[in-house]
Order: structure tokens, then sequence, then C-alpha cells
């Protein structure tokens, strides 16, 4: 064996290096502008190029050869899990970029920190899908936290933003706190950190069963994911965190991190503790029930549409969770194809809410949307059908993500959750439909400026499309959902 | 010619019209006057693939005919699977016609957003035809559950005045009701194995299993259709939907339910069928009688026709549960009547509406001084709703009822109570005589009294082309149902096949 074998965290290692060129780069051609009123220069040159590493390192994770492997001393795993996740989460990382670079500069919160924050984070998220052990678990998340609790209070001048920043950055130490001494109880009772041994303990013809203390740090370790997911009753800090701070660091925010927490959380459970999920079901249906039916239930008084965004959220969250509560190879692949589909709805509806802006001035009630369909009728069809597909209508894509989890949830002997799930989808289809009235049965308002970004254009017409054409294309997410469970299956 | 994909060609059709439309581009009033000439052509070639389909279809075949399948969802099993039988054919037909005849009525009575207003309707033909031809049951859900998106918004957009309340109280309440369909279809697939239709009819559902699939589809079906008592919402979406919605909501969305007895509820779960037989029945009488007393009461003419509707309906969900060919084709012969009568019936108050801008029935009378023609059409789809001899409404009638007067000895799966069924459900039909010939009286007899009504033209061209071929149909059915009930009997026969198929002990077991 190689003393230091990075070939499989190639991804990783262009992403670091390039975040720190950029941010010597940044640094010195910001000392160049600093004299002049406009910060904008540095971001403008490091952003694209922020979103071209991204785009590279998620071009070299998927052409990586896909033979398990372990690196850096066992605490990370590349394989086609891996992989698949890294794709995904690093192109939405680089698409949320893509919306928001207008927002900052029309914010003038344009520094060029911002988009290496975020290159940060998706360092954090590319590891967090590949951790194999519960050590490199913990650093990888945390590595993608830090970074989004100074993104929150990037708007320092507006106390809200603070107050967001702060919010989450004591509630997510909370949580922390919470991961790791769950951590510390499974290291304490089982002796050691590494998933695969921990599967060899608690494996079949494992002698002695789960020792309780396991049990209750695996729960804690469940909990602590739960809040990175924003699963009730771990949800508190998402509504006011989504409200607060910039929009722009609720699009990053509202997209790759759920998806990568998804993936470590799904690593966990159905690696060292894929036998025990009796013991973990039952701690996932709750935190599923209860977000589906509070996201639901939640959402239906909401009037500004990032709160509303937070709550849809934590709904999707519910569902994706009844797949992975269902506990089998199948309810994992439902579970990541229903955040695939869901990751992309989000993208393309935080594309319309970036687009909200009317007198210089971004705006974030609902109401103000009355109308959009005789101002502006491309991005009222395309936030229409958006809403549309979160609510899960078919023909189109957020559909076929309910519809595999749900049968994901039958399948697996739990009929009575699939009929909550879907009785909590008609409740939640009230407010998506509640913002198609606004669009195209109310009388208009004034209109939005037109969006100048082709950035921002671009991504939501990607989303669009997605939507639409998921009938007509299903095949490419079904496989690489197929292909990444598959991998996990021991 | 038979090998051409003409199913697919049908279905799909109309959205090549929808980019079309979509493509045009130009002053407003252009703009509109180029969608409805597409809207017009293509819904007007979609009808005449349909009738391709007609022509190719073999009425003394068993079995589904002009099958098409391709891979399609692998992963989860779901193959595009098309193909119609005797059950579904007409329904097509009918969904293309009145597509048709929409575009045509709406002419000159819709001014505001028609480009939106063609695209949404070529999108329900699209719809609308593709869940009478889905062979999987998925891919039916796709179709049937998506109508829900293009029927929102023409309640929304081009809508009365509390078009948003019965906007979203038709989408929530159809969506509450399929959302368990969708349930029962994932526990039907999950224990199957398969998706296409016509395997899971053959597959035998254990009777625990069958009485909680029956009532999961049910509470679809049943808000479809619309039995009492779940279909509040129908009087409301009626009301303030525009004309053209109205006709598609009761011509075409209603038999969505009916037809969903016939494909999933009854050949796929004979036993809870034969079970719940009894609870359709009642159902039905309280569907009939009830909204008949209720549409006497109504002032306003669309909710008077809408109530009618239920009732109408309430004869096919007694056909349906009759279980013999008699009461079957009955059903499906009043599902066809009904989608072109009261079709014609919306059309005809739409006229009026469009004129005055008024639905009550106050504000109108003595209309046959001024409009001949339209009081003779009036008259004519009148007297086919209340089933006069030689009009559609009739033979649908009689054969149901006959049908459930004979559903002893052959059928042992249903329980004998037909002639108390048979005698409740004519009551109801003399109480139809009632309101429909009293509101044709306050319409159109009578002194024109009403300084408003002094102007009023009578039908322009564009409408009488919409109505001619309900008129010929409606008087076609009349005079020669046999034209339309023999392409039938086949499928019919396949689904009492299915029915007496089950086990006869298992059913014996469950019926008391």
């Amino acid at each position: 064996m190689p003393a230091l074998d990075l070939v499989p965290l190639l991804p990783e290692v262009v992403l670091a290096v390039a975040a720190l060129v950029l941010l010597l780069l940044g640094a010195a051609s910001e000392r160049r502008t600093r004299t002049s009123e406009t910060s904008g220069e540095a971001a403008a040159i490091v952003t694209p190029l922020v979103v071209a590493a991204l785009l590279v390192a998620a071009v070299l994770a998927a052409v990586l050869d896909k033979t398990p492997g372990l690196v850096l001393g066992g605490h990370f795993r590349f394989d086609g899990f891996a992989a698949v996740l890294k794709v995904l989460v690093l192109v939405a990382a680089a698409a949320s970029l893509l919306l928001v670079s207008s927002y900052q500069e029309d914010e003038r919160i344009d520094r060029f920190e911002f988009p290496l924050l975020a290159l940060f984070s998706a360092i954090g998220m590319s590891l967090m899908v590949s951790a194999e052990s519960l050590l490199g678990l913990y650093m990888a998340l945390e590595l993608q936290s830090l970074p989004l609790y100074v993104m929150a209070a990037f708007q320092r001048d507006r106390l809200r933003a603070s107050e967001a920043g702060l919010k989450y950055f004591v509630l997510g130490a909370l949580a922390s706190g919470m991961l790791l001494y769950g951590c510390s109880l499974v290291y304490g009772f089982a002796g050691t950190l590494a998933f695969s041994e921990l599967a060899a303990q608690f494996g079949p013809g494992a002698p002695q069963g789960m020792p309780i203390g396991v049990l209750v740090g695996l729960v804690f370790v469940i909990a602590g994911l739960a809040f990175k997911l924003a699963a009730v009753p771990f949800h508190m800090w998402t509504p006011d965190v989504y409200e607060g701070a910039p929009t722009s660091t609720t699009a990053f925010l509202a997209a790759a991190p759920k998806l990568a927490a998804l993936g470590l959380a799904v690593r966990l459970l159905s690696g060292p503790f894929a036998d025990w999920a009796p013991q973990w079901q039952q701690v996932i249906v709750l935190l599923a029930v209860a977000s589906m039916l509070l996201g639901a239930f939640a959402g239906l008084v909401q009037t500004n549409i990032k709160r509303l965004m937070a709550y849809s959220g934590i709904a999707n969250i519910g569902f994706a969770l009844v797949g992975v509560a269902a506990g089998t190879n199948e309810g994992i692949e439902a579970a990541l194809v229903y955040m695939i589909i869901y990751i992309v709805m989000v993208l393309g509806a935080f594309g319309c809410i970036l687009a909200m802006r009317r007198e210089g001035r971004y705006v974030e009630e609902i109401a103000e949307l009355a109308g959009l369909s005789q101002r502006r009728p491309l991005m009222a069809a395309a936030l229409a059908l958006l809403m549309f597909s979160l609510a899960g209508i078919p023909p189109l894509a957020g559909f076929f993500g309910k519809y595999f989890v749900f049968l994901a949830a039958v399948r697996a002997d739990l009929v009575w959750l699939a009929v909550l799930g879907l009785l909590a989808s008609v409740v939640a289809a009230y407010y998506y439909l509640r913002i198609v009235k606004l669009i195209y049965f109310d009388p208009a308002a004034e209109p939005f400026e037109p969006p100048a970004a082709p950035g921002l254009q671009i991504v939501t017409a990607l989303s669009v499309v997605f939507v639409l054409g998921f009938v007509v294309v299903p095949g490419p997410v079904f496989a690489a959902a197929r292909l990444a469970a598959a991998a996990l299956a021991r | 010619m038979s090998d051409w994909p003409l199913l697919s060609l049908t279905i799909f059709l109309p959205l090549v019209g929808v980019a079309f439309i979509l493509f045009i581009r130009g002053e407003a009033e252009v703009v509109a006057q180029n969608a409805r000439a597409v809207a017009l052509w293509t819904a007007l070639a979609t009808f005449l693939l349909s009738l391709m389909v007609w022509a190719n279809f073999d009425p003394t075949r068993d079995g589904y005919q002009l099958v098409e399948q391709a891979t399609w969802l692998e992963p989860l099993g779901i193959r595009y699977h098309v193909g119609i039988d005797g059950i579904s054919l007409w329904l097509v037909l009918l969904s293309t016609l009145l597509t048709l005849v929409v575009v045509l009525s709406s002419w000159y009575s819709v001014q505001e957003r028609v480009k939106e207003y063609m695209i949404t309707f070529l999108i329900m033909d699209t719809l609308m035809v593709g869940t009478f031809c889905a062979l999987d049951i998925v891919m039916f859900y796709i179709f049937f559950e998506g109508i829900l998106i293009p029927m929102y918004l023409i309640i929304g957009i081009w809508g009365g005045p509390r078009r948003i309340y019965s906007a979203f109280k038709f989408f929530l309440y159809t969506l509450a009701g399929s959302v368990l369909f969708l349930v029962a279809i994932i526990a039907m697939v999950s224990e199957a194995g398969t998706t296409a239709i016509p395997e899971l009819t053959r597959y035998d559902f254990a009777p625990a299993m069958q009485t909680w699939l029956w009532l999961a589809l049910f509470a679809s079906f049943a808000v479809k259709v619309p039995m009492w008592p779940f279909h509040t919402w129908l009087p409301d979406a009626h009301v303030e939907a525009p004309t053209g919605g109205s006709v598609l909501l009761a011509g075409v969305l209603l038999k969505l339910g009916g037809y969903g007895f016939l494909r999933f509820s009854l050949p796929m779960l004979p036993e809870a069928s034969a079970l719940f037989a009894p609870l359709v029945y009642a159902l039905s009488i309280v569907a009939i009688i009830y909204t008949s007393l209720v549409a006497l009461a109504q002032t306003d003419m669309k909710k008077l026709i809408a109530y009618s509707s239920v009732a109408h309906m309430g004869i096919v969900t007694i056909g349906c549960f009759t279980a013999n060919p008699l009461g079957l084709a009955g059903a499906l012969v009043q599902m066809l009547s009904h989608g072109l009568v009261s079709a014609a019936l919306f059309m005809v108050v739409g006229v009026v509406y469009d004129r005055i801008h008024s639905r009550e029935i106050a504000a109108y009378g003595g209309l046959a001084e001024r409009m001949p023609i339209y009081a003779t059409l009036f008259m004519l789809f009148t007297l086919a709703s209340v089933g006069l001899p030689g009009t559609a409404g009739f033979v649908g009638e009689v054969l149901v009822i006959v049908g459930i007067f004979n559903v002893t000895p052959a059928t042992p799966v249903i329980p004998a109570q037909g002639s108390w069924v048979a005698l409740l459900a004519a009551t109801g039909m003399v109480l139809g005589a009632a309101y429909m010939l009293w509101l044709y009286r306050r319409v159109i007899f009578g002194a024109l009294e009403k300084a408003s009504l002094a102007t009023i033209k009578d039908l322009r061209l564009n409408e009488i082309a919409a109505f001619a071929p309900l008129v010929i149909l409606v008087i076609l059915m009349g005079v020669y149902p046999s034209f339309f009930t023999d392409p039938m009997m086949p499928a019919i026969e396949r689904v009492l096949a299915e029915i007496g198929a089950s086990s006869p002990t298992r059913a014996a077991a469950l019926v008391p």
C-alpha cells in the first residue's frame, strides 16, 4: 500500500488548492482596488473561478475509478455513492453561486470572500459524503458548517442578517456538541471510530447485540444530523436563518448542504448500523412524520417567501426521510432520487425569488408576486411549474420523487407512513397553489425589474427544463441513484 | 395504416399545437386570432385522428387494441403502454370532440388571455385522451392527476367572481381523494409486482386487502364522479368555471370516476366490489333523489345543471355495480349521453351568459321570441336530459334500470336488492323532468318583458357549428343505440368474466 494515495481525493485536492490560490488572488486584487469605492472587482474575478473549480472537481469525481477504497488513514472512503453525491453536491454549489452573483452585487456585499467561503463549505460537503469514520464525519461536517455561519451573517450591516448568523451559529454549535457527544459514546462503548469496524462488531452474528450506550450515542448523532437537515424537532433555526440571511446565502444553504447531510446520514445508518435498522428506524420515522406535518401546516400561514421555502424544505426533508426510514436499499435510492429532484426545484425557485426586484430593492413578500403572469409571463410560468412540481403534481418531476419514496415505504410495510405523508402533501399543496393563484389569478402589481444576470436566468431555465422534461427522460436520475445506493449495499 | 402509432399521435398531437401557439408573437389582437386558429386546426386534426382510431378499431375483437409499448421508467418497472378497448374508445372520441367544440364555442366569448386559454385546453386534450388510453396504472395516474393543473388554471383565470375559492376547492378536494388512490396504486403494484393494467386485472388480491384498496380507490373516484356526499366541489367549480371549463368538467372529467370504477374497482377488486355494492347503490340513490330536489330549488342556471349532473352520474354508478351486461352498457351509454347533453346544456347557458352576463334564471324569460334556433336547441337538450325516448338520455337510463332489475341469478356476486334500487332511481328521473322542464319554461317561454333582453341576438355561426355535432350524436344515440353499444360489448363481457372468474366461495363469504 502506498504511503499516501491521494488519487481518490482528487476532487477535494483540486478544491483545496483552488481555495488557497483564490484566497491569495482575491486578497491581492482587493488591495489593488481598495482605494476605489467598488469592492466587486475581486469578486467578479474570483466567483467564476470558484464555479470553474467546483465543476472541474465534479468532473473529476465523475470520472474517477469507482472501486471502493479508503483514504487518509481510513477516515474517508471513495466509492460509487461518494462519486455520485460529490458530483451532485458540487454542481449544486456551483449552480447556487451562479444564481446569487447578481444579488451580491445589487446588495453591495459582493466581496470575494463569499464565493470562497462557499468553496470551503463545498469541500466539507464533498468530504461528508465520503466519511468512513466518526472522526471523519465530524470534521467534514464542521468544515461544511463554519463557512455557512459566516455566510449567514455576511450582510453585517443588517441586524436581521447578524441575528440569523448568530442564531445559526449558536444552535449549530449546540448540534455539533450533541453530535460529538454521540460520537464519544459510540467510541466509548465500541472502542472504535471506523465504520467498517463498527459494522463488524454489530453485524450479523455479533455476539451480544448493540450495547445500550452505542444506541444512545447513535441517537445523539442522528439528532446532530437532523439539525443540519432541518428535520423537526431540530428545525427551529431554519425559518429565521432562511429569512434573515441574505437571499444569496439562503439559496446556497437550501440546496447542496441538505443533500450532503442526507448523504452523510445515509452513509452512517446503512453502513455500520445497517443491521440495526429496527433500532434507528423508529427515530427516523418520527423525524419524517414530524417534519412532513409541521412543514405542511406551518407553511400555510407564511407571508414571506423565504420563510415559506424554509417550511417547504422542512416538509421535503420529511419526505426524503420516509425513504431512509424504509431501511432498505430501495429506500435509500428513493431518498436520493427525491433529494436530487428537490434540490433542482429549489434552485429554480430561488432563481425566481432572486428575480423579485422592484425599484432597486429585493422584495420577499409573497404578495408581491400578484399578477406576475401579465408582466413577466416566462418567469410566471417557470415559478408556477416549480410550485406545481413541489406540490408533487404529475407529470412534473416532483411527483416521481414522491411516488418512489412512498413505494419504498409501502414495500417496507410502512403503509400508514405513506398515507400520512401523502395527506401532508395535500395540505402543503395549498401554499404552493396560493403562489400560483397570486401569479395567475390576481390583478397585476408593479412589474419587477428585468433580471440582467445571465447566470440566474440559465440556472432557472435549466431547472424548469428538468422539471418539465423529467417525465420524458427519467432514466439518468434513477440510474445515478441506483449506482450510489448499490455502493452502499454490503 | 395500422402500423402507425395512432394512439400516441392522438395523445400528443395537441402538444404540437401548444408549441406552435407558444411561438406566436406580435400584437395582442393578431396573437389572439392566430392562437384561435392554431387551436382549432389542432383540435380538429386530433379529432380526425381519433376518428382514425375508431376506424381501425375492430369492434368484434376482445381485448386491448392498437396497443403500443415502450420502455420508459425502467427502474420502477413503469412502461409506456397505451391501448383501447370498447370501454375507452368512445370516451376518447368524446374527449377530442368536446375539445373541438370548446374551441369553437369560445371563439368570440373569450377575449382575455386567448393564447393561454387555448394552450390550457389543448393540454387538457392530451391529458384526457392519455388517461383513457393508458394501460399502465402509474401512467394512468399521471394523466389523471395532471388534469388538475390546467383545470385549476381554467377555473382560476377565466372563471366568475368566486373563482379563486372554487379553484382551490376543486384542486384540494380532488387531490385529497387522489392521493389515497396513489397509495392504493403503490400497494397494488408492490403486491402484484407489475404496473400493467391487464396484468393487475388478472391478479387475485386477497379479500382483506381488496377491502382497503377498494375504499382507497373509491375515495378518488367518488370525488371525481362525484357521488353524494363528496359532490360539494362540483356546484362551486361548475358555476365559477368559464363555459369551456364547465363543458370539459361535466363532459369528460366526471367520466373519469365512472371509468375508474369500470377499469379498476370492478375487475381488479371484484369481491370488494360485491361487498360494497349496496353502499354504492345507497349513495347513488341519495344522489339521484336529493340532488334532484336541490336542483329544483336553484335560482342559478349553471348550478341547476351542475346538480342535475350529480343526479345523472348516480345512474352511472348504479349501472357500474349491477355487474351484468345491460347495466354496464347502460352506465357507459349514460356516461356518453351525459357527456354530450350536459356539455351542451352548459354551452346553452354560456350562450346567454355571454350576451347578458347573468346566470340567474330570473333574469331571463320569453327568449323564444328573439332566439328561435336557441330555443329549439335548448328544448332538444332539455328533453335529452330528461330522458325522452329517441334521445341519448333515454337509452342509458332504461338500460341501467333494466340492468338493476336483472341483478340476481346470473351474477351471484351481487346481492338482490334490484327492484328497490330501480324504483327509487326511477323516482329521481321524474324529479329530473320536473326541474329541467321548469327551467326551460322560465327561461324560454312567457312574455319577453325584461329590457335587457330586448336586443338579444340568436346563435352565431360558430355557436351553431359547435352545437351541430352534439345534436346529431344525441339523436343518433337515441334512435340507433346499438351503433354505440356493439363495440362496447366484448370489453364489458371481459369485465364481467373477471368478476365471475374470482373465486365464488370467497365472494360468498363476503356477502351476507
